[in-house]
C-alpha cells in the first residue's frame, strides 16, 4: 500500500511541476481517502495519519506535514454524526475537494495582495527558487511594473539559477549573485521577498538555508523583509533557535534514511525569527508576525 | 464621559459625582432609583430635626475637601450601598477587585443616573440627605470635569496619597457590614508605616509587625475565623506565592460556604455575595489581592449569582463546593500537568537551565522533566530580602537535580553557560507584559543581551485584562524593615526612620516587556507573548 501511495504522489508531482509539493500530497491523501476500505472513523483517521507520515518520509519538507495535518483537521471539522460510515466518508471527501480547491487558489490570492508592494523601478532581492515569489513577480510584471531582480545562487542545489531562468522568460532583468554577496548587494535593493517552506507559531519562518542570513542583513540595512506563503504552510512548531528545529525537517528525506551520523550532514533549511520579518503575505491576508499566532489558533482550535 | 456641554447648576455637579462613584450598575438602575427615592422620603420625614446639625456637618466637609488644592477628578467607584439600605445591597461589580477595573461610563447610564438624582432631590425638596457628604467633595472637582469629556477612573489602591480616597475607603469599610451590627465591629483600616519613597507614595506600605487582626474586636462577628486566619497568613508571609495564595483563598471560601446559612427572607445567591464583600476587603487590607485571586473571586461570584432561586440551600452549597473543587483541579492542578508536558518538549539533554526565585510551576516542571530522564542541570538565582531561591534549591536538590546557586548580582557572569531561562509569572497583562517577582525583568534583559531564550510558564487563570507598561503604576510595597541587615551583630539601618532624607524601598513585583520573552507556555499550548489578548478573547467567548 505504501508503494502505491508514494507512486501516486510522485506521479502528481511530475504531472504539474508548478504545483506545491504540499498540494500534491493533499491530492494523494484525498485519493487515499477515496480508496480506503476502513470500517470506522477512528481507523480512517489513523490510516490518514499513517499516509501523511509516509509522504513525509518521501518528501521531508515542512509544508507536506503541515498540509497533511491541516487537511485532516479540515475534513474532520464537520460533525460526523451520520450513522452511516459511507455517508460520513462522502462528507469528508466533499470537504477534502473543497479544501483542495481553496488552496489551489491561494497562490493567486497571495500574488494579488503582494504585487502592490512592488513599486515602479524597484530592485528586489530574493532567495533560491520559490514558485510563490515567481507568481508574485509574474503578477507585478503583468501590471506593467518595471523592476529588476537579484537572485542568490542558493547552494548546494543551485536552485537560484532555475529561478533566474524562469524570470528571464518573463523579460524581467535578473542578476544571479553568490550567497556570500548578500551583504554587498543589499545597499542597492529596495526590498527583499522570500517564500517559506513553513510558517511557525511564533511568526517566524522555515526556509532554504541562507534565508536567516539575508534577514539579519536586511535588518541591519533597514530594508523591508517580506515573506509570501500560503496558509497551509502554517505549522504548530515553536523553535527557540536554529538547534530547536526538528531533525526530520532539516535534511532531505533520502539523507535521513541513509545517513547514520547526522551531525556530518549540512542542513537544508534554517529558521528566521519573527523579529526580523516585516510582513507576511498569505491567502488569509497581510499579517504581521505576531498575528500569525492568532491565525494559527483560529486554524487549529 | 458624557459630561461636557450640558449646562445645569449644582444638581448636575452632584450627578457627576454620583455617576463617578458608581460602578457598572446597568441592569438594576431602575430598582435603585426607586429605592433611593423611598429612602430619601423616609429620611426626610424621620430626621427633620437632624437637619441643622447635618447641614453644618456638610459645610465642614466641603471646606476640608476643597483644601487639598486642585485635585484631578479621580474618584474611585465607591459603593452606593447606603442609598439602597434595607434591601440587600446590589450585587454588581462596583466592588469587584477595583484593582483590576477601570469603569468607563456610557452616556445613557449617566443620563439615567442624573435623571434619578434630579427626581430624588426634587422629592426631598432641597434636602440633600446622605448625598451630602458625597456631593461636597464633588463641588470643587465638578468644574474641571466639565472641561474634560473623558476621564478614566484610577483604581483605589494606587491613590494612597490622595486623602479623599482614603476617607472614602474608610467609609466603605465602615459600611461593609450586615445591617444588624453596629460600627464597633467594622473592618479596621490598616495604616501605612514609615516614610515612602516619593515615586511610590501612591501605594500602600504596611508593617508586618502591625497585623490587621490586632485591631479586630473579639469575637469578630463580621469576619469568618477562617478568613481571619487567612488574612494573618497573608500579611505575615506564611502563605506566599501566587498559586498558594489562590488555593488557600478558595479553601477558606469553601469553609465559609459550609458554615453559611441563609437568613430568612434572603436569597442565597445575593446574600452570600454580599457576605463575601467584607471578607474580600479585609483580605485586601491584609495584603493586596493578586491577579490570580481576583480572577478566582470573579469566578466564585459568578457561580454564586448563577444559583437558581428555587435551589435548596444544601444542594446549592454542595454545588458551590463542587465548583470550587473543579476550579482548583482544572485551572491549577491539571494546568500544571499540561504545562509540564509542553515544557518537557523544550528541555533537551545537556541543557543548562536558569531559574529565578521560587515558582511552584517551574519547580514542578523541572521535577517532572527529571523524572522523565532528561539530563540537565539547573542554576538557581536568588535575591534579597526574600531569598526565595533557597526554597527552590531545597526542592530541586531533594529530587536529585544538579544545581548551582548564585545571587542576582552574578547573573551576567553565569549567563554564558546557560542555554535556557525558565521564569514563572504572577500575572500576564493584556498587552503582553509579564508581571512577576522583582528581578525577573532584569534577568530577562540580561538573557536577551546574551541571546539566551527566555520561556515564561503561566496558567491561563492568571491572565488579566489590565494593561501596564511600567512597574510604577501598580505594584506592592513590602515591609521596609525587611531590608535591614544584621551582620555580625551590627545593624546600620536600624534607625532609618530617624533620618529624614532616607527611605527604604522594598518592591515586590516588576513588569517585563514582551520583547524580552521568547515563549509563553500555558495550558492551552505554546504561544508568543503578543498572543495573550487572543487567549483572553477566546476565553471570554467560551464563557
Amino acid at each position: 500500500r505504501e508503494k502505491q501511495l508514494v507512486e501516486y504522489f510522485r506521479a502528481q508531482m511530475r504531472k504539474d511541476p508548478d504545483m506545491a509539493s504540499a498540494v500534491a500530497a493533499i491530492r494523494t491523501l484525498l485519493e487515499f481517502l477515496k480508496r480506503d476500505k476502513g470500517e470506522t472513523i477512528l481507523g480512517l483517521r489513523e490510516s490518514l495519519k499513517w499516509a501523511t507520515d509516509c509522504l513525509t518520509g518521501e518528501d521531508s519538507s515542512v509544508a507536506v506535514s503541515s498540509g497533511g495535518e491541516l487537511f485532516l483537521r479540515f475534513i474532520s471539522l464537520t460533525s460526523l454524526e451520520h450513522q452511516d460510515l459511507s455517508r460520513c466518508k462522502k462528507v469528508m471527501e466533499e470537504r477534502g475537494e473543497l479544501f483542495l480547491e481553496k488552496i489551489s487558489m491561494s497562490r493567486t490570492k497571495v500574488a494579488k495582495l503582494c504585487h502592490t508592494f512592488i513599486k515602479d523601478g524597484a530592485k528586489i532581492l530574493t532567495h533560491s527558487y520559490s514558485r510563490v515569489v515567481l507568481r508574485v513577480l509574474e503578477k507585478a510584471a503583468a501590471e506593467k511594473k518595471r523592476f529588476s531582480v537579484y537572485v542568490t545562487e542558493s547552494q548546494p542545489d543551485s536552485a537560484g539559477r532555475q529561478m533566474a531562468e524562469a524570470l528571464r522568460k518573463l523579460n524581467v532583468p535578473v542578476t544571479v549573485v553568490l550567497d556570500a554577496a548578500v551583504g554587498y548587494v543589499l545597499e542597492k535593493v529596495d526590498l527583499v521577498i522570500v517564500g517559506a517552506e513553513g510558517v511557525v507559531e511564533s511568526g517566524g519562518i522555515i526556509n532554504k538555508i541562507g534565508t536567516y542570513q539575508m534577514a539579519v542583513c536586511s535588518k541591519a540595512h533597514n530594508k523591508p523583509f517580506y515573506v509570501v506563503a500560503e496558509s497551509f504552510k502554517f505549522v504548530r512548531l515553536y523553535p527557540l533557535n536554529q538547534q530547536d528545529v526538528p531533525d526530520k525537517f532539516k535534511y532531505k528525506a533520502d539523507t535521513l534514511k541513509t545517513v547514520q551520523n547526522l551531525s556530518e550532514e549540512h542542513p537544508m533549511i534554517d529558521y528566521t525569527p519573527p523579529s526580523l520579518i516585516t510582513l507576511l503575505f498569505t491567502d488569509l491576508g497581510v499579517l504581521t508576525p505576531s498575528a500569525v499566532s492568532d491565525e494559527l489558533i483560529k486554524l487549529y482550535l | 464621559m458624557a459630561d461636557a456641554g450640558e449646562p445645569e447648576g449644582p444638581e448636575r455637579k452632584d450627578d457627576i459625582v454620583k455617576a463617578k462613584q458608581e460602578g457598572k450598575e446597568l441592569t438594576k438602575e431602575e430598582k435603585q432609583r426607586l429605592r433611593k427615592e423611598k429612602k430619601q422620603q423616609k429620611k426626610s420625614k424621620e430626621k427633620k430635626d437632624d437637619k441643622p446639625s447635618r447641614d453644618s456637618e456638610k459645610e465642614k466637609k466641603p471646606a476640608s475637601a476643597a483644601s487639598p488644592a486642585p485635585q484631578t477628578p479621580t474618584q474611585p467607584p465607591a459603593q452606593k450601598a447606603p442609598s439602597a439600605a434595607p434591601a440587600p445591597v446590589p450585587v454588581p461589580a462596583s466592588e469587584t477587585p477595583s484593582a483590576a477595573d477601570k469603569p468607563a461610563k456610557s452616556k445613557a447610564e449617566l443620563k439615567a443616573e442624573r435623571r434619578a438624582r434630579q427626581e430624588a432631590e426634587r422629592a426631598s425638596k432641597g434636602k440633600k440627605g446622605d448625598v451630602g457628604p458625597q456631593a461636597a467633595p464633588g463641588k470643587p472637582k465638578a468644574p474641571p470635569s466639565e472641561l474634560q469629556p473623558v476621564v478614566k477612573r484610577l483604581p483605589e489602591h494606587v491613590q494612597v496619597d490622595n486623602p479623599e480616597v482614603l476617607k472614602k475607603l474608610a467609609k466603605k469599610l465602615e459600611r461593609q457590614q450586615t445591617p444588624e451590627y453596629n460600627a464597633a465591629t467594622k473592618i479596621p483600616l490598616r495604616s501605612d508605616y514609615g516614610y515612602k519613597v516619593s515615586l511610590f507614595s501612591h501605594l500602600h506600605q504596611y508593617s508586618r509587625k502591625a497585623p490587621l487582626t490586632q485591631q479586630l474586636g473579639i469575637p469578630s462577628t463580621v469576619i469568618h475565623p477562617a478568613i481571619v486566619r487567612l488574612g494573618l497568613q497573608y500579611s505575615q508571609g506564611i502563605v506566599a506565592g501566587s498559586n498558594a495564595r489562590s488555593v488557600a483563598l478558595l479553601h477558606a471560601f469553601k469553609q465559609v460556604i459550609r458554615d453559611y446559612t441563609t437568613p430568612p427572607n434572603e436569597e442565597l445567591s445575593r446574600d452570600l455575595v454580599n457576605r463575601l464583600k467584607p471578607y474580600i476587603s479585609f483580605l485586601n487590607q491584609c495584603r493586596p489581592l493578586s491577579a490570580s485571586m481576583g480572577n478566582a473571586i470573579k469566578y466564585i461570584k459568578k457561580e454564586i449569582s448563577n444559583i437558581p432561586s428555587q435551589c435548596k440551600e444544601e444542594e446549592a452549597k454542595r454545588k458551590l463546593l463542587n465548583c470550587i473543587d473543579c476550579y482548583i483541579n482544572e485551572k491549577i492542578v491539571l494546568a500544571a500537568k499540561a504545562i509540564a508536558k509542553y515544557s518537557i518538549e523544550k528541555i533537551s539533554d545537556g541543557d543548562v537551565i536558569l531559574v529565578y526565585g521560587c515558582s511552584s510551576l517551574v519547580n514542578h516542571i523541572l521535577c517532572e522533566a527529571f523524572e522523565k530522564n532528561r539530563k540537565f542541570r539547573v542554576i538557581v538565582v536568588d535575591s534579597r530580602p526574600r531569598l526565595e531561591g533557597r526554597e527552590a534549591l531545597r526542592r530541586l536538590v531533594q529530587k536529585g537535580i544538579n544545581c548551582t546557586y548564585v545571587l542576582i548580582s552574578a547573573v551576567s557572569y553565569i549567563l554564558p553557560e546557560v542555554s535556557k531561562v525558565f521564569l514563572g509569572a504572577h500575572a500576564l497583562l493584556a498587552n503582553g507584559y509579564v508581571m512577576s517577582r522583582v528581578g525577573t525583568s532584569q534577568i530577562a534583559l540580561v538573557a536577551k543581551a546574551f541571546n539566551v531564550p527566555v520561556l515564561v510558564c503561566c496558567e491561563t487563570y492568571k491572565f488579566c485584562e489590565r494593561v501596564q507598561t511600567d512597574s510604577f503604576v501598580s505594584n506592592e510595597l513590602d515591609d521596609p524593615d525587611d531590608l535591614i541587615v544584621t551582620r555580625t551583630g551590627t545593624t546600620q539601618l536600624e534607625h532609618w526612620q530617624e533620618v529624614p532624607s532616607l527611605g527604604l524601598l522594598n518592591l515586590v513585583y516588576d513588569v517585563t516587556p514582551p520583547d524580552f520573552v521568547d515563549l509563553v507556555i500555558t495550558d492551552l499550548g505554546m504561544i508568543p507573548c503578543t498572543s495573550v489578548p487572543v487567549v483572553l478573547r477566546v476565553k471570554n467567548v467560551d464563557q
